[in-house]
């Protein structure tokens, strides 16, 4: 088997209003498991996703063994051995294991030989311990098994590189040691597996070299012999630099606008997604939820902002049970979603139509829209937000990440809201853009109360008077951003880690 | 190595789109030339001929009026449920239906009704049978996620079986000497015609509904709806907006639409229920909606325009003696140019030389 090492340089990847990636260097070498740790939107995917040729980068350069590549598409990666498994798995559910893993072949360009295929396969599966019936069809199967059929569609065509976008996410606990096992004979053999995450645990366990992202940059790169502690990884994975230039003066607190008790939700699934969950907002003030993604965060938001239920627990907004207080209640919540793109934004209507997304209600007379007064409005926004937008009949598509953020903030804060729920509000911006969200969030502290889910740790500290961890759907502890050693603590905690 | 992609254009130029069209069309004249000349015509003649049969006469313009007619209203309907990204296919269906609807009004109830609430009374029938047929599909929609584009299509079938019971068996006119149709209808339930023409008063509905329906869908709460469900449904959930309800209210405006168009043709041309009914304007509209990229005005006109084929298209076949069909394949030859020149006003070729 050849031995690749694979080379990185100067990896640029820009995408209208998001620098992805900002000229990362990379080297992965043979024989090594690579973890690559950073938060949701660190670039992780996107720069996995230049190497593997489903995008090309702005700028930069990869070589295979010394050699100058480039590649036009997947086929073109996987013919130079490198090969990826995407976070949503591209199988053909109807088909069968040997019939998706002949799926792409260039050999057969007539007929499969079935049966050389179904022993192919089978031996595959053997050797690297990745047990699936080559005639089972893949909607009958797990994702677990669905997993191990990307793993063998790729070691059939000999890849020396295997990209893993986050395995772990659809897996149980055992499933987890069994591909771990996978990955340890695959490394003996010389290959290389990139492993995309952001589970410290994993990490530690299964890395030989990791390296560490955050908005589009590499900021550590290190052996696991070189890492302290789990605490430092987490440090590194959501920042910690205090923030310039954000004033917080403090504010009078009032009566709580959002308060649960008890709360526990549930998934798409129908699993648990977070429990035990108890807090209260108050007027005036910030209170973070900080936590590394996919720990119950977004099932949280989506059962505070009525797009799920709690299955437990109760939930007061502005003093009433949720969801009884009527239109007026839920048109005094203001929401940033994180999607700001295909949720918080119709990408194809104008600004004007955006603009009423959440607040046409407002503008309806006996059923009529009133355009002209919502028109008005929009231009108010854009000059007040200072939008830089050619007015009010630009599509959203034609705005930048930023611009289009501000944006979604004006609608959200004309509603005169009392409670703002904020979820991962500069996630992608540049620094200047997110300057000025942050302070736009903090003068809202007058008027209402603000819930800011995020996971980066200096957005936390530069906005929050409170904020609460969350780990695996609970809340592990509460902490005044006054208190020095918070920032010590919370890095732990996100990782699950009470004492070390 | 130099390279042709495509892209997206930012913003489709109003320019380009206009301009698009105008060589779309003149390139699909082109081809249908060529058509022509495979079928053994010379081009010239034939086009000739189509412009003869259309401009001829008085009467002749007066046709592709009475044409456009039901082209209208189905060519709304259509736009209606796409504008929310659904496909209804079953205009024909839905257009059998509304004629069904109003001919049960004019045969028997208009005996019992004065007659001047006859027209209206098949005017609401009209409108409701269509609306609830489509609404059928609406509900399979809405509730089980049935594709639609099946549900309406396969209904069309089951709506014209009907309509062939009705007219072959129970509402067989008695008197009719074995005719396959109904009695015809009283004075009372005929839509009046304009002008001396065939045009009948269904040319004042169609232009009505295409009216309103432009102001619907840019002035009124329930058009602003179906704009972002259409354009964005995670969008639309975030807002809050009913997306089921708008789906049903969609689907149940667009078989009403259709329905209309049938209750024109039965009462405005044919003045019975007959064989004749379902002649193929449902799935025109589908084309006529296309052509005119779902804009209510553009409607209007594109259905004027595929009138026009249509009613030319009739005199290769007696002028010509060519086979009716190559008229059908000169409204299939502007609809892929249209909806080509569609997809370079939002997509350009760029020369791209990869970077070293």
């Amino acid at each position: 088997m050849a031995a690749t090492a694979l080379r990185l340089t100067g990896i640029t990847k820009r995408f209208p209003g998001v620098l992805a990636c900002d000229s990362i260097d990379l080297t992965i070498d043979p024989g090594t498991v690579h973890a690559l740790l950073g938060e949701n939107g660190a670039g992780k995917t996107t720069l996995m996703n230049v190497l593997s040729g489903r995008y090309r980068p702005d700028a930069g350069e990869i070589s295979v063994a010394g050699r100058l590549v480039q590649f036009r598409s997947p086929k073109d990666a996987l013919r130079s051995g490198i090969g990826m498994v995407h976070q949503h798995l591209m199988l053909v559910g109807t088909h069968t294991v040997a019939e998706n893993v002949a799926l792409g072949l260039d050999a057969p360009r007539v007929l499969l030989r079935r049966r050389r295929l179904d022993d192919e396969v089978r031996s595959l599966a053997e050797r690297y311990g990745l047990p699936v019936d080559p005639h089972a069809r893949i909607d009958e199967l797990s994702l677990g098994q669905q997993q191990r059929v990307e793993i063998l569609k790729l070691l059939h065509r000999n890849a020396d590189v295997l990209i893993l976008d986050e395995p772990t996410a659809v897996l149980t606990p055992a499933e987890v040691d069994g591909l771990f096992a996978t990955l340890r004979r695959l490394v003996r053999e010389g290959r290389s597996v990139v492993f995309i995450t952001h589970k410290l645990e994993e990490v530690m366990e299964i890395a030989d070299r990791i390296t560490v992202l955050r908005r589009g940059r590499v900021v550590a790169d290190l052996t696991p012999a070189q890492v302290d502690s789990r605490r430092e990884l987490a440090r590194l994975m959501v920042g910690r630099e205090v923030v310039l230039g954000v004033e917080r003066e403090p504010v009078p607190l009032g009566d709580p606008v959002l308060e649960l008790r008890n709360c526990a939700g549930e998934d798409a699934r129908g699993h648990c997604a977070f429990r035990r969950i108890s807090f209260a907002v108050r007027h005036g003030e910030v209170l973070s939820i900080v936590g590394v993604a996919g720990n119950g965060q977004t099932e949280l938001v989506s059962a505070i902002t009525g797009g799920s239920r709690f299955s437990s627990g109760q939930a007061l907004l502005f003093g009433k049970p949720l969801g009884r207080g009527g239109r007026a209640a839920a048109e005094a919540v203001g929401y940033i979603p994180e999607d700001r793109t295909g949720t918080g934004s119709a990408p194809g209507l104008d600004l004007t139509d955006n603009l009423l997304l959440t607040t046409y209600r407002r503008f309806c007379r006996w059923g009529w829209l009133q355009r002209k007064a919502a028109g008005r409005l929009t231009e108010d926004a854009l000059a007040r937000f200072r939008v830089a937008a050619p007015g009010p009949q630009a599509l959203a598509r034609q705005l930048s990440g930023g611009n289009l953020q501000k944006l979604i903030l004006a609608r959200e804060l004309s509603k005169d809201p009392r409670l703002i729920v904020a979820e991962h509000p500069t996630h992608g911006l540049d620094i200047g853009a997110t300057v000025e969200v942050w302070d736009e969030l903090l003068r809202q502290r007058s008027r209402a109360g603000i819930l800011l889910m995020s996971g980066d740790l200096a957005e936390v500290f530069a906005l929050s008077d409170r904020i609460a961890v969350i780990f695996r759907g609970e809340i592990m502890g509460t902490f005044s951003a006054a208190d020095p050693d918070a920032v010590a603590e919370i890095g732990p905690m996100m990782a699950g880690v009470l004492q070390e | 190595m130099m390279r042709l992609r495509l892209e997206r254009r930012p913003v489709p130029p109003r320019a380009n789109r206009w301009g698009g069209y105008g060589v779309a069309v003149v390139a699909a004249f082109c081809m249908g030339g060529v058509v022509f000349l495979l079928a053994g015509a010379n081009p010239f003649a034939a086009y000739a001929a189509m412009a003869n049969g259309v401009f001829g006469s008085l009467d002749d313009l007066a046709e592709v009026v009475v044409k456009a007619i039901p082209l209208v209203l189905c060519g709304l309907a259509v736009a209606v449920a796409a504008k929310i990204r659904l496909w209804n296919v079953g205009g024909e269906g839905q257009l059998v239906l509304g004629g069904i609807g109003a001919s049960a009004v004019a045969l028997f109830l208009a005996p019992r009704l004065p007659a001047s609430g006859v027209l209206p009374l098949m005017l609401v029938a009209a409108f409701l049978t269509g609306g609830l047929w489509a609404l059928l599909a609406g509900l399979l929609k809405a509730k089980l996620a049935v594709n639609e584009i099946l549900t309406t299509l396969m209904l069309n079938y089951v709506a014209i079986l009907w309509l062939e019971h009705l007219y072959f068996g129970p509402w067989r006119d008695p008197m009719g000497m074995g005719f396959p149709g109904t009695a015809m209808f009283p004075d009372a339930a005929r839509l009046p015609r304009l002008l001396g023409t065939r045009i009948h008063f269904g040319i004042v509905l169609g232009l009505t509904a295409a009216v309103l329906l432009l102001a619907a869908l840019s002035r009124t709460r329930w058009g602003y709806e179906m704009r972002v469900i259409g354009e964005s449904p995670k969008a639309a959930q975030y807002a809050g907006m009913p997306i089921n309800r708008t789906i049903l209210w969609a689907m149940f405006l667009s078989g009403g639409l259709a329905g209309l168009a049938g209750m024109g043709e039965a009462s405005g041309i044919h003045y019975r229920l007959q064989q004749g009914l379902a002649v193929g304007y449902g799935y025109t509209g589908i084309i006529v909606a296309a052509l005119a990229r779902l804009h209510p005005g553009g409607i209007v006109l594109a259905a004027l325009f595929i009138a026009g084929i249509l009613v030319g298209g009739e005199q290769l076949q007696t002028v010509m003696h060519l086979p009716a069909s190559v008229g059908l394949v000169l409204e299939a030859t502007l609809l892929f140019f249209v909806l080509g020149s569609d997809y370079f006003s939002q997509y350009r070729i760029c020369r791209r030389t990869p970077t070293p």
